[in-house]
């Protein structure tokens, strides 16, 4: 089915199913322990080894030699694969560091060899043993160092411009000039990476933990140099991702590497420091906005540039990319450089581009606001756009960025908040107010679906898109029992499976809408199908409800329709130009009530509150979720989370859940969500669009806005930790 | 980890007669710091002397009126105990501002008191320290140090005590028991315990091969207002950056302990006598020796105004 006018009435609406709030569908599989996650498939007949990496030592060099005498002679070691052992490897497509083969090291915990064993522990015990040998080589690891060094990279569109942004700015007679930094972050999800590699004549298997199926497929058996056809890869659950688990990574190669070798099936889990140096990280940003206004508060300027590096090869961090969009102003540049540095791979974590961007820009708009005597709200309710502000001639599908901020200031109690910062107290605590718009793109990614009716009227969806504990089980249900007039429990859905037609994967808050979508557009097919093998003349007349079909008189029910041999149909959703003619994205706003500890600096969350406006909200308990989490990631980015680089030995050295601190329990207060209620017939027919980033979105802005508010100490450098604060924090008695 | 051999030790007598006599031999209790440890390879005996089965693991009161408290009390069984939270508050808040519900449960008294540093380089076996690996350098001193210790620290070695048990036994002037391999018997103020890192910091305590810490006694209840106040960047689940323990007397005299910043609980005497005179006077004496680095520097403040709010809190 291609998609290229916006969608009309359809089956959707009735939204009997679609839109409300249902339980997921495998949470008791997963409260009773019983989804099978990657490192849990067991076969009591099959004789495991267990495999564990070996990473480098050094940041960046070669290796001169491996000495595995030892690792192979200790107990229970059946096999061990190195990397200067199995030469060059293909890299994968989507891949910037390679991830196993050859002798170069680009960064600290490169995988350099496997060992694989009869226990888990017995393969640890060998791996110590392993003796490498380095030509250590100088690395640049320091990004405020490296900066002047950035160029403007090759791909994409690293700058962008309308306007006059110069003279504009220069004659503006409010300015603004600031920087801001962002640390590089974790994704620190709880299920690490894992897979199970199972050889069968030239045939593998892997129980991996992925969120694109068929991207791991691909760059899997480019990387190994098999044919495509030949790799099978499973991910039916998947314990989080945030982007760590779109690109293959080394613990499927290990796993296969060491299989084939041990001539057994291979686990490979990759112990939790592993995951900081050895996988993906969001990049730091260095950020510089100007903003040129009026004394009304029209914004007349506005530039974004921003630094980030990378390996060769690399992208990157889009931090500009929602300030070509979010606001007006007929003058405007945004620019993106990037430094080469040695450290690990930069690569997409939740919302890359506008979550670090947001961080940066909101806080911008905040302070802008205060210069112009502005209360934040009405600043960004004046400089709203509807048109993409680069070119105007683009409107945006729908947006109702407005919406957001007025009913969230409504329903917070914004117009409590004190207008003179460090002035509201309450005991220790100074206390304050901040609010961030929440803006992110929304993609669309073509999606294929396979639906099965059988001779009990129970659909079957199969579709290889993944659900990383978002709900996509949930939604797909609805959407196929919404389509086919069937309840909930009369469909099964089977995801994460490389037999299943290709899907859009879960990432870039595209999954959702996209996934559906795919599986819509073969839900009507199964409906032709049905329809068809009924003799009902016209499928458009025909009626799908309550396990029945029906035209004119005729009733029969689906089992029936269904017949002995049943019926399945398969189709794929592919996207035209609307998203060239519109522009689509994603809004909200988030509003934070903090508290900072008046001695010490401690600052901890009072109250949340997200409005998104992010088309049809499929099932407002999954989609909910997906905030209060991104809100919570939005916490952690504004107040602890650092993934630290030793500047000098080119490495991040918190790299545990010890250190990394995400949020606890205890850091997250009452938190709120309003969905306004929208759809976008341009996205899809679902009329849906993603939510699952744009709660992450501006949210670390917001509590950063609330810090200033309540203590007068601006800080453009995140983590606010309370360090930062507390130079700046009252004179005690 | 290394392969090792385990025994549970039949008396406290054997235990330390088999730990002096074993070469790497080492008492597990908890478990929650050793073993982790030991996955990384960061500790590898080749022998563990399980002393859970011991009976080490009673409250009792002592004649001269205080408590004894068994070397295997668990940290949860610890800070609920009726008397310790009637007569020590404070140590049951330091008991409870750490680690989480879970790793309480299995944590012992001595275990804690014992319980290795939270450096970052200290736990990554690639990388040069000092503590792990004598003589091999010290990356965090010119590295991330932001965690680390400001006073008694040396050139070799900038690491904390993370714990904050010790804090308030610092603050009640515990006096830990042991037993040697030989029999004898010990009583080891807490102040003498651990020890500064110098040029050996590996060398964090000074217990000889084999002793056995039996029990730790408090004396007897001394009153004033007791304070623990630890600060971290999240609210639950984190080591202190800075933490305090307090006992302040009606009179505005009290006993200050200060964790987060030093290889053992910080208190100095001398620092106490300046507390009736405020906060910035007691604390411009207790770090009068503080060698921060940049990244750690705002600890010097943080005690100071931590101060403030403790004395301030007592007041009431
Ligand atoms: C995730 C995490 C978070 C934590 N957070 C905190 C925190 O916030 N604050 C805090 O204070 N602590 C914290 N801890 C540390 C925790 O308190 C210690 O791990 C625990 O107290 C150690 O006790 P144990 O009985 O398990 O010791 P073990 O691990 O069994 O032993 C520790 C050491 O003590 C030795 N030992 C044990 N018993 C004796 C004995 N009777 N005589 C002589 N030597 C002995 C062992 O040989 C070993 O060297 C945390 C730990 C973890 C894992
Ligand atoms: S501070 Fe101490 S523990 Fe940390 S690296 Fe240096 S020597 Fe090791």
């Amino acid at each position: 089915m291609r998609f290229d006018t916006p969608a009309t009435t359809n089956p959707i609406d009735q939204l009997k199913i679609v839109g409300q709030p249902i339980h997921r569908i495998d949470g008791p599989l997963k409260t009773a322990g019983k989804a099978v996650y990657a490192y849990e498939w067991h076969d009591p007949n099959t004789p495991y080894a267990y495999g564990y990496i070996v990473g480098s030592a050094i940041a960046k060099g070669r290796i001169r030699s491996i000495d595995v005498t030892a690792a192979k002679n200790a107990p229970g070691v059946l096999a061990v694969v190195t990397t200067d052992g199995v030469g060059e490897l293909k890299k994968g497509k989507y891949n910037t560091a390679k991830l196993f083969g050859g002798t170069e090291v680009q960064h600290y915990h490169q995988a350099i060899a496997v060992v694989a064993a009869e226990t888990f522990e017995e393969a640890r015990a060998a791996a110590s043993l392993v003796k490498v040998h380095y030509a250590e080589e100088k690395g640049v690891f320091d990004l405020a160092a490296a900066r002047d060094t950035a160029v403007k990279p090759d791909d994409g569109e690293p700058d962008s411009a309308a306007g006059d942004f110069n003279a504009a700015f220069e004659t503006a007679p409010v300015k603004l000039d600031q920087t801001y930094t962002t640390p590089d972050q974790s994704h620190a999800m709880m299920e690490p990476h894992a897979s199970i590699a199972a050889w069968s004549g030239d045939e593998l298997t892997v129980w991996t933990s992925s969120q694109m199926i068929d991207w791991w497929r691909t760059d899997l058996a480019t990387t190994l140099g098999i044919d495509k056809e030949k790799v099978h890869i499973m991910s039916p659950f998947i314990g989080g991702g945030f982007g760590v688990k779109l690109f293959l990574r080394a613990d499927a190669v290990l796993a296969a590497l060491a299989a084939r070798e041990a001539k057994r099936p291979v686990k490979v889990a990759l112990p939790r420091p592993f995951l900081m140096n050895n996988t993906t990280h969001r990049p730091a940003t260095i950020q510089r906005i100007r903003i040129g206004a009026g004394r009304h508060g029209r914004i007349t300027a506005i530039a974004h540039e921003s630094w980030s590096g990378d390996l060769p090869g690399g992208g990157p961090e889009v931090a500009v990319q929602q300030t070509r969009l979010l606001y007006a102003g007929e003058n405007r540049m945004t620019a993106m450089r990037l430094a080469t540095l040695d450290l690990p791979e930069g690569n997409a974590m939740r919302a890359p581009g506008e979550a670090p961007g947001m961080m940066a820009l909101e806080i911008a708009i905040d302070e802008m606001a205060e210069r112009l005597g502005l209360d934040p709200v009405e600043f960004r309710t004046i400089n709203d756009t509807q048109v993409d502000p680069e070119k105007p001639e683009r409107p945006f599908s729908h947006r109702d960025l407005v919406g957001c901020l007025r009913t969230g200031a409504q329903r917070f109690g914004w117009k409590d908040r004190s207008k003179r910062p460090g002035s509201r107290r309450d005991g220790d605590w100074l206390v304050g107010m901040g609010v961030g718009s929440a803006f992110r793109n929304n993609l669309v990614v073509p999606s294929g679906a396979r639906v099965r009716l059988d001779r009990g009227g129970v659909v079957t969806v199969e579709t290889d898109m993944t659900d990383i504990g978002t709900g996509s089980y949930t939604i797909i249900a609805q959407t196929a029992a919404e389509m086919l007039g069937v309840p909930v429990d009369k469909v099964a859905v089977s995801l994460g499976d490389s037999r299943f037609p290709v899907s859009s994967g879960s990432g870039g808050q595209f999954g959702g809408n996209s996934s559906t979508a795919g599986v819509y557009a073969a839900c009507v097919k199964l409906r032709e199908a049905v329809a068809q093998k009924l003799g009902f003349n016209n499928a458009d007349d025909v009626i799908f409800a309550d396990g029945e079909v029906r035209s004119g008189d005729r009733r029969i029910t689906l089992a029936e329709a269904a017949g002995d041999e049943g019926l399945v149909a398969e189709d794929r959703i592919e996207f035209g130009k609307l998203t060239e003619t519109h522009q689509q994205s994603t809004f909200g706003a988030h509003f934070v009530e903090v508290g900072v500890d008046v001695a010490t600096g401690e600052t901890r969350l009072r109250r949340m509150l997200a409005v998104c406006a992010a088309g049809r909200i499929l099932n407002p308990i999954t989609a909910r979720s997906q905030v209060i989490g991104a809100m919570t990631m939005g916490v952690g980015a504004a107040l602890s989370e650092d993934l630290v680089v030793d500047k000098a030995r080119g490495f991040f050295v918190n790299h545990d859940l010890a250190a990394y601190e995400v949020p606890v329990h205890a850091d997250i207060p009452h938190q709120e969500v309003i969905f306004l209620d929208e759809t976008d017939p341009m996205s899809s027919p679902m009329k849906a669009k993603g939510i699952a980033e744009l709660g992450l979105c501006g949210v670390a802005a917001a509590v950063a806005n609330a810090i200033y508010n309540a203590t007068g100490v601006r800080v453009r450098d995140y983590p606010i930790t309370l360090d930062k604060l507390i130079n700046g924090l009252p004179e005690l008695s | 980890m290394r392969a090792f051999s385990y025994e549970c030790a039949s008396s406290i007598e054997t235990a330390a007669k088999a730990a002096a006599s074993t070469d790497g031999a080492k008492f597990i209790a908890g478990g929650t710091n050793l073993l982790d440890l030991m996955k990384l390879e960061i500790e590898t005996p080749t022998h563990l002397i399980d002393v859970n089965g011991l009976g080490l693991d009673r409250i009792e009161p002592t004649p001269e009126g205080g408590l004894r408290i068994g070397a295997l009390v668990r940290n949860t069984d610890l800070a609920a105990d009726e008397r310790i939270r009637r007569d020590y508050g404070l140590l049951s808040r330091a008991l409870l501002a750490g680690a989480s519900g879970q790793l309480r449960n299995r944590a012992t008294t001595a275990g804690n008191l014992l319980q290795r540093t939270r450096c970052p380089y200290f736990y990554d076996t690639n990388q040069p320290c000092n503590k792990r690996q004598p003589g091999s350098g010290c990356a965090a001193i010119a590295g991330f140090s932001r965690q680390l210790g400001v006073v008694g620290v040396s050139d070799a070695c900038i690491a904390t005590h993370p714990g904050d048990m010790a804090v308030a036994m610092r603050a009640l002037d515990a006096v830990i028991e042991t037993i040697r391999a030989d029999g004898t018997t010990r009583s080891i103020p807490i102040a003498d315990f651990h020890r500064l890192p110098g040029k050996t910091p590996d060398i964090e305590h000074v217990l000889e091969r084999g002793e056995l810490i039996t029990a730790v006694v408090l004396p007897k209840p001394m009153g004033g207002k007791h304070i623990y106040r630890k600060v971290r960047d999240r609210a639950s689940y984190a080591f202190a950056l800075v933490s305090v323990g307090a006992i302040v007397q009606p009179d505005g005299t009290g006993r200050i302990a200060v964790g987060g910043i030093a290889p053992k609980p910080w208190r100095d005497e001398a620092a106490e006598k300046e507390l009736p005179r405020g906060a910035k006077a007691a604390s411009t004496r207790l770090l009068a020796d503080a060698r921060p680095t940049e990244q750690n520097a705002f600890k010097i403040t943080l005690v100071e105004r931590m101060l403030s709010a403790v004395l301030a809190e007592a007041r009431g």
